[in-house]
């Protein structure tokens, strides 16, 4: 309220069924609210966000002239946009709106103490009208929204998301830590149930970003810092030195009709071995390389951890003159409107749990060494042999829920989602590679709940594969013939068993990948209890983080197929597109603000804020804060501080936040009304 | 309140992206702790003034609970941290006025942390019911 304006507060609880109304006396805290002062009118209704609830709000602004709205409901992070938009209808500054939450912080949690929890209520109804009483207008502010997008990540979701935000128009950056995009995906041989080869659909879309007009593709490159926020996102993206010009460099530079073809003399000629990551270790790679014939961009990478300089890969590269041992890290400064991060997963490091021998027995491998064991394109080409000898497997073990689904603080308590699908269409090639081969799956439960993965579970039984429900306790192997044996319970037969297997296969979980850790931090998301990026609900906004203008994609918001991977990577594009599209974003306008005759002109609040937001400047021959608004994003770390309290934060000013202290602890008695 | 049994009245502090995000998933979870916590939500724990949590212990607050995220993942890079650093000096202020100094607490609870809001809950109200009423109540 400012000046001579009296608290005219109308307050409204919701039963929301009987989620609230279930556990604390709904009509006792509306009888109650109607003696607080200031208040005019208290009511109660079913649901307070449906229309009609909503319209109890404008039409009671309208009818007793109300000058400040209180609803008594669910978190305001729920309906305080809801209960604000109901409040500018009835014709009030949507700012004049509180909220009390008494469901999430009250009725769900004092389940069994209703005394309890109607006290709390009250107590929160108050609190929120002493709140209310103080409440002012405000213009929430409005930023131009820069027309282009950052996508961090360049697998099938980050890929996915590129495309769209590039086809409807926007500029986008897609920056690929990797030396050539197309992520996890591109390392798979089929997919699951439809059992169409990984990259015959991969690459067509691999294609489709590097020819992009739209697109900026930045591969062996990294997010190094962001700035700003929503609309005006500043980012340095490190360009890692890849050793090796693209034509468009080289011509840069000067070298006519210069820069790396892909031709791959370099290769031939470089004398250092290494194991292709992209092939899982298991084929070798030269210090200059690409990791397979499909890469985008076409472009060597030199491997200068490796690489002995001795420069026969430059004479081999002739008059492209394509190659620089010299090459340093480059840095790139972008402005972007919104931000996707799509930075996928890694494989949890499957050799903790000792018990199964992975990295112990050579004959012991992962779903994604058999992947590549059984892709034409991998070390083998195609032929799926065993790692100790060569001979060709006759009898394979699939451990199911290998670090997944476990609760020993070894393994990752969550489902890895796509592990039982993989699993068994591995056991289908195997029956379909290997005449007369056995299969056999350990597992737990089979999760097969996506379309048509049921009805492939029933397929794959039906070709003869053996499933044995139980945890593997452990794997033995004979030391001579390399061979395995599983040991497990079959909870079925409720007997234990143990199978001897040629090979066994962990179906290994899948884990956020280091960096999570610093790109969550650049970009402020926050993290969900298991690691992976927190979304912003659960439910009703699984593509948006905490921060606005940043959005996910993908597996690095929780483990999913490639299927809920794109159609995630869809929405969370869409949703970064809408505020470029728009134009203008509406930033709440909580910003700082100087009350000058207060202020000493000390400067403490110029280095505590940490957006350079404030600043010291002349005024009247004295020194004053200043405040730069686009540049405050409303945390109130002056305003805590400022030794004069001089500082005034909107819609957490400090008389409010005393006056609902007040209204707590006195009761409203002393409050600053 | 009702008359007979003493129960503590404790002021909390709470800020919007980590800790009150906690708070209401142990409400969408349904965990259950005792209703004698009343919270205030600010954007951040940086915005906490220490005359408020001077102020409440005026008022007569039993116990003052801040809570906010984690180190390193504050909304706004380090308001926690600044809050944090505010702590040392609340704390030393209340010991020179004799009152102890656990009434007055900080407490980092992050958006994933339901469970451990509820034992924050918990444990906050425990501490502040073996300490008494505070002695600077009216």
């Amino acid at each position: 309220m400012t000046g001579n304006e009296k608290p005219r507060i109308g307050v409204f609880i919701c039963h929301c069924g009987t989620n609230i109304a279930g556990s604390l006396d709904v009509n006792d805290v509306m009888e109650y609210a109607k003696t607080l002062p200031g208040v005019i009118v208290a009511d109660q209704y079913q649901y307070m966000c449906s229309t009609p609830g909503q319209s109890k709000i404008a039409d009671a602004i309208d009818e007793h002239d109300l000058n400040g709205i209180v609803v008594a409901a669910c978190s305001p992070r729920l309906h305080e946009p809801t209960f604000r938009t109901a409040t500018k209808v009835g014709g009030l500054n949507p700012f004049r709106f509180e909220m009390a939450n008494i469901r999430e912080q009250n009725s769900w949690v004092h389940m069994h103490d209703r005394e309890g929890a109607t006290e709390k209520a009250k107590d929160a109804v108050r609190i929120a009208v002493a709140k209310a009483s103080l409440l002012e207008d405000l213009i929430p502010k409005s930023v131009d929204v820069e027309h282009a997008a950052l996508v961090v990540g360049g697998g099938i979701g980050g890929m996915q998301a590129a495309l769209d935000l590039a086809n409807s128009g926007i500029k986008t950056y897609l920056v690929e830590k990797d030396t050539s995009i197309g992520g996890r995906m591109s390392q798979l041989d089929k997919t699951f149930p439809t059992l169409d080869c990984s990259q015959c659909i991969l690459t067509p879309k691999m294609v489709d970003v590097g020819r992009n007009e739209n697109i900026e593709l930045m591969t062996w490159s990294e997010v190094e810092s962001v700035d700003g926020f929503i609309g005006n996102f500043d980012i340095k993206i490190r360009k890692k030195a890849r050793g090796v010009m693209t034509p468009d460099e080289a011509e840069a530079k000067g070298i006519v009709g210069g820069g790396c073809n892909g031709c791959g003399d370099c290769a031939n000629v470089c004398p250092v071995v290494k194991g292709n990551e992209f092939e899982m270790g298991m084929a070798p790679r030269k210090a200059i390389y690409i990791n397979h014939p499909q890469v985008i961009p076409q472009i060597y990478t030199i491997d200068f951890n490796s690489c002995v300089k001795c420069g026969l890969c430059v004479e081999a590269c002739g008059d492209k003159k394509a190659i620089d041992l010299e090459m340093e890290d480059q840095f790139v400064d972008i402005k972007v409107g919104t931000v996707v991060i799509a930075t996928g997963y890694e494989l949890f490091p499957v050799e903790v749990k000792s018990e199964w021998g992975y990295k112990r027995f050579d004959n012991v491998i992962t779903g994604l060494e058999f992947e590549r064991l059984i892709c034409a394109s991998g070390p083998t080409g195609g032929k799926l042999i065993r790692p100790s000898d060569g001979v060709i497997p006759q009898k394979v073990g699939f451990v199911l829920c290998a670090g997944s689904r476990d609760n020993t603080g070894e393994g990752k308590p969550y489902c890895s989602r796509f592990c039982c699908m993989y699993s068994l269409k591995h056991a289908h090639q195997i029956i379909e590679k290997i005449p007369g081969a056995k299969v056999y799956l350990f597992y737990m439960d089979i999760r097969s709940f996506g379309k048509m993965y049921e009805e492939f579970y029933y397929r794959i039984q039906s070709e003869g594969a053996k499933f044995i429900r139980g945890r593997v306790a452990n794997i033995l192997e004979d030391p001579l013939t390399k061979n395995l044996t599983v040991f497990t319970e079959d909870t079925l037969l409720q007997r234990p068993v143990n199978v001897e297997c040629d090979m066994v296969v962990l179906a290994a979980a899948i884990q956020p990948p280091a960096q999570t850790e610093v790109v969550r931090r650049q970009f402020g998301v926050s993290l969900s209890q298991d690691g992976w990026l927190l979304e912003a609900h659960p439910k009703l906004n699984p593509c948006g983080t905490t921060t606005a203008g940043v959005f996910l994609a993908g597996v690095c918001q929780g483990p999913k197929d490639i299927p809920d991977t794109v159609a995630q990577a869809e929405g969370a594009a869409s949703a970064a597109a809408i505020p470029i599209h728009m134009g203008k974003v509406e930033l709440e306008p909580y910003f700082a603000q100087c009350i000058e005759e207060l202020c000493a002109g000390c400067g403490m609040c110029v280095n505590l804020c940490p957006y350079s937001a404030l600043a010291l400047v002349e005024k009247d021959g004295r020194q004053v804060m200043q405040v730069t608004e686009a540049k405050c994003k409303g945390c109130g770390t002056c305003g805590g501080f400022c030794p004069g309290g001089a500082i005034k934060m909107q819609h957490f000013t400090s008389q409010q936040i005393v006056a609902q202290i007040d209204a707590f602890l006195l009761g409203g008695r002393g409050g600053a009304q | 309140m009702s008359d007979g049994e003493w129960k503590p009245m404790i002021q909390a502090i709470i800020c919007n992206w980590c800790s009150y995000a906690g708070a209401d998933l142990a409400g969408g979870a349904r965990i259950q702790y005792p209703p004698d916590v009343r919270a205030i939500r600010v954007m951040c724990t940086g915005r906490v003034d220490p005359l408020f949590i001077m102020k409440a212990l005026q008022d007569g607050a039993d116990g003052v609970l801040i809570s906010g995220c984690h180190f390193g993942d504050c909304h706004y890079l380090e308001g926690n941290f600044k809050c944090a650093k505010r702590m040392f000096m609340i704390k030393t202020i209340l010991k020179n006025l004799g009152l102890d100094d656990r009434r007055v607490r900080m407490t980092f609870v992050s958006a994933s942390e339901g469970a451990k809001w509820g034992m924050v809950m918990e444990d906050v109200i425990n501490t502040i019911t073996e300490l008494g009423p505070s002695p600077l109540k009216k």
